[in-house]
């Protein structure tokens, strides 16, 4: 098991229903867009509940671990402009056709710019994980020549990808649309 | 103090006695919705909305509009701290008759009401124990000073109390299967009472624990005056089932025949395994025997089977002419009926089916989040 990076920890052991919920509000209330928080909760019935209360909020609930008598629920908040915002890379392809080359065995590379807790839940199998935030220092792990395809949940994290190697002069990369949020391909997990 | 004026609480049993007086009652359950859709208290005067408490934390504006004014309120959740948190702000928002349920669904799911079925010959009586909240249902014969109890539930103080008043010693529990919907309470009250514990031979093969063998004739005898238990085999829930005849006036039938519906055999093992013992016991053993019984049964499955005070009774002739499950006259019809698009198995059944072999021994707690939800243990239930 990895450590999952969190930007914030919220300790709601020993609270019962529904305090969990009202302090995971209060605390997403304050994070950025696209920062990710740990809710530890020992009531049972907060898993169900927070599945629930992100899908109704709009929120990105990732996960939960399950340690001992503790559970550790992941959430990221969204922001209200994500999934409208305009695209500006131009070479984009589908999930189909990822898919498809996947299955062809060509040899593509895929980078997944979404945040390592997302990441640690579902991913494409071999895929290379750099968050959006840290690709700029890390980018020497990537080889300019390289057929690079970009994923992220939704396609704009990883539009700004592209932009970013793009400038940087890589010359083969493509965004995946929609990304994680549509993916029916096989994935893997570290819980 | 002021914020909670107006807001007052609900037992379990006040609940249970506007279900059964058909008192008008407007219902807010604010669990999660597929905890709802799961299973929720239902009544034949009860409206019902679902709004989960996590969509009222800015405000109860939008509930408000889909509750009618000035009718009685209940707001109800898993627990009960959602609920008195939702109440709460209902009150402040100027609303009055407003109550929220003690201890919710889990105290809702543990509530036992007695009901008493008739006399028996000889000054005894036969109370039925009526589990509303899940539609399990206990049974307790009552004569000169000793006690039987059968299918027993987990809330075993329920029994021992009422025993007490009753001036009687228990005596004997009896089981008429290995349960999966529900933890037996009948090794347990029999520990703390001194009782015997029986069980069918067939469905206890791999228990952990001691018991007295419920065979086919031997009669368990309750008081001095002779209130005849008789076992009778009837398999086809589990291969073991036993049914009781009481005093020659009651047939109680565990979970093979119900008042609206029949037992499902697939919760022990496979279904076409048992389909042509069902078949057998309902349309055969059960028709050899005095029409007249009134069956009594483990379950009930839908408000509607709930009789006067609650009691769910119906005489056998009657089911013979209403109950759909015993009215299949192809042999093909009732195997496709009775294996073919079952309700879902009841939560955590095999967990449940473990414990009352005595090979797991979960908390309270546990056993409590094991027996959440409807028994589901007929095949119609839906």
């Amino acid at each position: 098991m990895s450590v999952i990076h969190a930007n914030q920890t919220l300790d709601c052991k020993g609270l019962a229903c529904p305090m969990p919920i009202v302090k995971t509000k209060k605390a997403m209330d304050q994070l950025e867009a696209g920062q990710v928080i740990e809710v530890q909760a020992t009531d049972k019935g907060s898993l169900a509940d927070i599945q629930s209360w992100a899908k109704n909020t709009g929120h990105q609930y990732l996960g939960t671990v399950e340690e001992g008598e503790v559970l550790k629920h992941y959430l990221r908040k969204s922001s209200p402009g994500e999934v409208k915002e305009e695209r500006k890379h131009p070479d984009v392809v589908t999930n189909e056709v990822l898919l498809a080359k996947l299955a062809a065995g060509e040899n593509v590379k895929i980078l997944d710019v979404r945040e390592q807790a997302e990441n640690v839940f579902n991913r494409i199998p071999g895929a290379i994980s750099i968050p959006l935030g840290e690709l700029e220092n890390r980018i020497n792990e990537l080889k300019p020549d390289d057929d690079i395809h970009v994923i992220c949940r939704t396609g704009t994290r990883s539009d700004l990808a592209c932009q970013l190697l793009t400038e940087k002069g890589f010359k083969n990369v493509t965004n995946v649309e929609p990304g994680m949020s549509g993916w029916t391909g096989p994935t893997e997990n570290n819980h | 103090m002021e914020a909670t004026t107006g807001l007052s609480i609900m037992t379990a049993k006040e609940l249970t006695q506007i279900v059964l007086a058909h008192e008008e009652l407007f219902i807010l359950d604010v669990r999660n919705e597929s905890d709802f859709n799961d299973w929720k208290v239902e009544g034949e005067s009860i409206d019902i909305v679902n709004i989960p408490y996590f969509d009222l934390l800015d405000g109860v504006d939008d509930a408000l509009d889909k509750i009618p004014d000035g009718k009685k309120l209940l707001v109800v959740c898993a627990k009960e701290g959602s609920s008195k948190f939702v109440a709460e702000q209902i009150v402040e928002a100027g609303r009055t008759n407003v109550q929220y349920l003690e201890g919710g669904m889990k105290s809702w799911s543990e509530h036992l009401e007695p009901v008493k079925v008739g006399e028996l010959n000889g000054g005894g009586s036969l109370y039925q124990f009526v589990r509303i909240g899940k539609g399990c249902l206990s049974y307790m014969v009552v004569s000169n000073g000793e006690a039987a109890v059968i299918d027993t539930l987990r809330m075993t103080d329920v029994f021992e109390q009422f025993a007490k008043a009753q001036g009687a010693q228990i005596k004997h529990t009896l089981d008429t299967h290995l349960h999966a919907d529900h933890i037996s309470g009948g090794r347990k009250l029999a520990e703390q009472t001194g009782a015997t514990y029986w069980l069918p031979p067939k469905d206890a093969g791999e228990v952990t624990f001691a018991y007295e063998k419920l065979e086919e004739g031997r009669n368990i005898t309750v008081g001095n005056t002779t209130i005849r238990i008789q076992p009778l085999y009837s398999p086809g829930h589990t291969i073991g089932s036993t049914s009781f005849i009481v005093d020659d006036q009651y047939l109680l039938t565990g979970d093979i025949l119900f008042i609206e519906s029949i037992g499902r055999p697939d919760l022990a093992g496979k279904a076409e395994d048992w389909v042509s013992d069902l078949r057998e016991t309902l349309y055969s053993r059960y028709k050899g025997l005095p029409q007249d019984l009134f069956v009594l049964p483990a379950h009930f499955g839908k408000v509607t089977e709930l009789g006067e005070g609650g009691r769910v009774m119906a005489k056998l002739s009657d089911l013979y002419r209403n109950n759909p499950g015993l009215n299949m006259k192809e042999e093909d019809a009732f195997r496709r009926a009775v294996t073919e698009n079952l309700p879902p198995q009841p939560n955590a059944y095999q967990e449940i089916r473990q414990t009352n072999m005595g090979k797991m021994n979960p908390s309270e707690d546990e056993q409590r989040e094991m027996e959440i939800g409807p028994n589901r243990c007929a095949v119609h239930d839906r």
